[in-house]
């Protein structure tokens, strides 16, 4: 036995950690599953998603056809549990069909900038020097608008619908994505590890793939989930001011600007698009919380 | 397919390593414009071999260039000039010259902070493949080599190639770092500071290591570091290194014995010492080394040292062979007997 072979088995028997090993993703989940407030607002969040899916199979009435004789009944009205609305609609119903567009827009305008606001600052952050200088500065332009502000001038812009508020949103969430991104990815260049995988010769997109993604994109995630809420009060508030989507497509946020002028007759079922908004922000708020606080490990 | 040691190509006369009057000054930008207001002259002309087999020791304080003389080497920042030989062969795409990629091939980097240099979200298994695999080893292949390395180095495959880094202990990650290093079969590997974070004895164990990995797979080594002692055991020879450049360089017992350099002595007489009897007497040398961006002119040791002189401020003392040993080389006046020091050629 030689020598090194000695020292080996002696470092071995010194500190061969004695749990299992765990993937530091399996780690995440695991502490992510023990966050009780997390898993119930997970929960919340998967009901309502899966009852806006279903929506066709479970709402009692037809979302579009209402009945001028039945406006504005109140909470519990017999076959209508969550009232009526101002055309005599179910609110019920139009609240399940609304939490499809609500969502979808609400999500995709943050999943589209997650994917270019990563990419954008993964590239300035690695690259450094004047192409950093280029992207960030103006990434940092639409930065400078209050978010509400540049939504509605693009929506304005562009006129109104749904395929434009998801684009405007988009714009919106770019730069605040980019900018974590390529804070991460700054300091995360700089470590030894990246200097060790250029010794060993590697190029540019290998490291950026093998050693830069997966330190990244985990605290961008994090952040993303935590503007989904953004997200929906932003494109609620384009429906409410008529540049999002259009009556009678049913939407919470056009719902809560169509119910307003019933909000002293029917105070409660006027506030219900309104509770929808506040609960969907409110659980991915704590889950996106709780998903940090699951990554954030010192080791 | 494998990755193997590179052919010796020159023969053992032939140094591995030929560093010659290597120059980086690092800009230091400020104002609106991003206008060079200074240069950090963190290397500023050095010139030195590394031979086939040996242990090259480069000791100096912080900040004297000792890491980024390696980064230069290794060209994870590039030289603003000098040339750097590896076994003859100069970099990039001249007559006889070698690729960037093969020179990384055939040297690699063990760095200080053993867990800053690997990757928190891959496997011990996978750190190690990573360097195999973008030299085109397939996937089976890169990890079977990570296993067999993993064993090399002390460390059961069955029971680490699966773990995360930050499972490991300081010195089970450095074991794995010098197993990465390895994983391409390199020539040469740069030991920045390599044992410096580790405690005593563990350091002592990584020591013993990279002693056992050096004479099996016949490797050279620039180990770095600011540990006397450390230097001493295991470089064959030693260069002294001050504010980006060298102050002398020669065999470790001579060097040792009998240092000609003041800042040398200094350093050596700083060192603790084991033996009662020998306990520093006096103060070697005060206060910080002065500032690289306006380094002192002439010799940059004459502000802290108790011989300088008139011309020692003035003239830039070069590198000169001693009479007893023309390995051993000192850049002072003072051993220089045309340099008009008072002390010139008396001196040892």
């Amino acid at each position: 036995m030689t020598a090194a072979a000695a020292t080996a088995d002696k470092a071995q028997k010194q500190s061969a950690p004695a749990t299992a090993s765990r993937g530091y993703w399996a780690g995440v989940l695991h502490r992510l599953m023990r966050n009780k407030l997390a898993m119930i607002c997970l929960a919340i969040l998967v009901l309502i998603v899966l009852a806006a899916i279903f929506a066709p199979y479970i709402a009692p009435h037809d979302p579009y056809r209402g009945a001028m004789l039945r406006r504005l009944r109140p909470i519990g009205t017999p076959g209508y549990p969550l009232g009526t609305d101002e055309l005599g609609r179910d609110m019920l119903t139009r609240l399940l069909y609304g939490g499809r567009l609500s969502l979808f827009i609400g999500i995709v305008p943050v999943f589209n900038a997650f994917v270019i606001g990563t990419a954008l600052g993964v590239i300035a952050g690695f690259v450094g020097g004047k192409t950093n200088m280029a992207i960030m500065r103006t990434v940092d332009v639409f930065y400078a608008f209050p978010s509400v502000l540049l939504a509605i001038a693009i929506s304005g812009a562009l006129g109104a619908g749904i395929f434009n508020s998801i684009l405007s949103l988009t714009v919106v969430f770019i730069p605040p994505l980019a900018r974590v991104a390529e804070s991460v990815t700054t300091q995360t260049r700089s470590l030894d590890f990246v200097d060790a995988a250029r010794a060993s010769g590697a190029g540019a997109l290998t490291i950026i793939r093998v050693h830069v993604l997966g330190n990244v994109m985990g605290p961008v995630f994090v952040y993303a989930t935590s503007l989904v809420s953004v997200s929906m009060i932003l494109a609620a508030g384009l429906s409410f001011l008529g540049l999002g989507v259009k009556p009678p497509e049913p939407e919470w946020g056009l719902m809560l600007n169509t119910l307003r002028t019933a909000i002293y007759s029917q105070p409660y079922v006027a506030a219900l698009p309104g509770a929808m908004i506040f609960i969907v922000s409110i659980c991915f708020n704590l889950f996106s919380d709780a998903l940090r606080s699951a990554m954030d490990v010192k080791v | 397919m494998g990755i193997e040691t590179s052919e010796d190509l020159g023969g053992p006369a032939q140094p591995l390593l030929t560093v010659k009057n290597l120059v980086k000054h690092f800009p230091i930008r400020g104002g609106l414009l991003g206008r060079t207001t200074g240069l950090v002259q963190a290397v500023d002309g050095v010139d030195f071999e590394v031979a086939k087999g040996e242990t090259l020791g480069i000791v100096g304080e912080s900040g004297c260039g000792k890491s980024t003389t390696a980064r230069l080497l290794i060209r994870l920042i590039e030289p603003d000039s000098g040339e750097v030989l590896f076994d003859g062969q100069a970099l990039g795409a001249v007559d006889g010259g070698i690729s960037l990629t093969e020179l990384r091939r055939q040297v690699q980097m063990v760095f200080q902070d053993s867990f800053a240099s690997l990757n928190p979200r891959l496997t011990i298994d996978d750190s190690i493949a990573f360097g195999p695999k973008v030299h085109g080893l397939p996937d089976g292949a890169a990890r079977g080599r990570a296993r067999d390395l993993l064993g090399k180095v002390g460390l059961d495959p069955n029971l680490f190639g699966r773990r995360y880094p930050h499972e490991l202990s300081g010195g089970q990650r450095q074991r794995v770092n010098i197993a990465r290093a390895l994983a391409l079969a390199p020539r040469l590997v740069l030991l920045d500071e390599s044992v410096s974070a580790l405690d005593k004895s563990v350091e002592a164990q990584v020591l013993n290591l990279l002693q056992d990995l050096k004479s099996e797979f016949g490797l050279t080594y620039v180990f770095i570091s600011h540990d006397l002692n450390v230097v001493r055991y295991m470089a064959d020879r030693v260069m002294v290194m001050y504010l980006g450049r060298v102050a002398e360089i020669g065999p470790v017992e001579e060097l040792y014995d009998n240092p000609r350099h003041p800042y040398t002595r200094a350093l050596l007489s700083a060192m603790p010492s084991m033996d009662p009897d020998r306990r520093t007497q006096e103060a070697p040398i005060a206060g910080d080394p002065p500032n690289p961006i306006n380094p002192p002119s002439g010799c940059r040791f004459h502000t802290r040292c108790p011989f300088a002189e008139e011309v020692c401020g003035a003239k830039i003392p070069v590198l000169t062979p001693t009479a007893a040993d023309p390995g051993h080389r000192v850049a002072c006046h003072m051993a220089d007997a045309s340099s008009g020091h008072s002390k010139a050629g008396s001196a040892a």
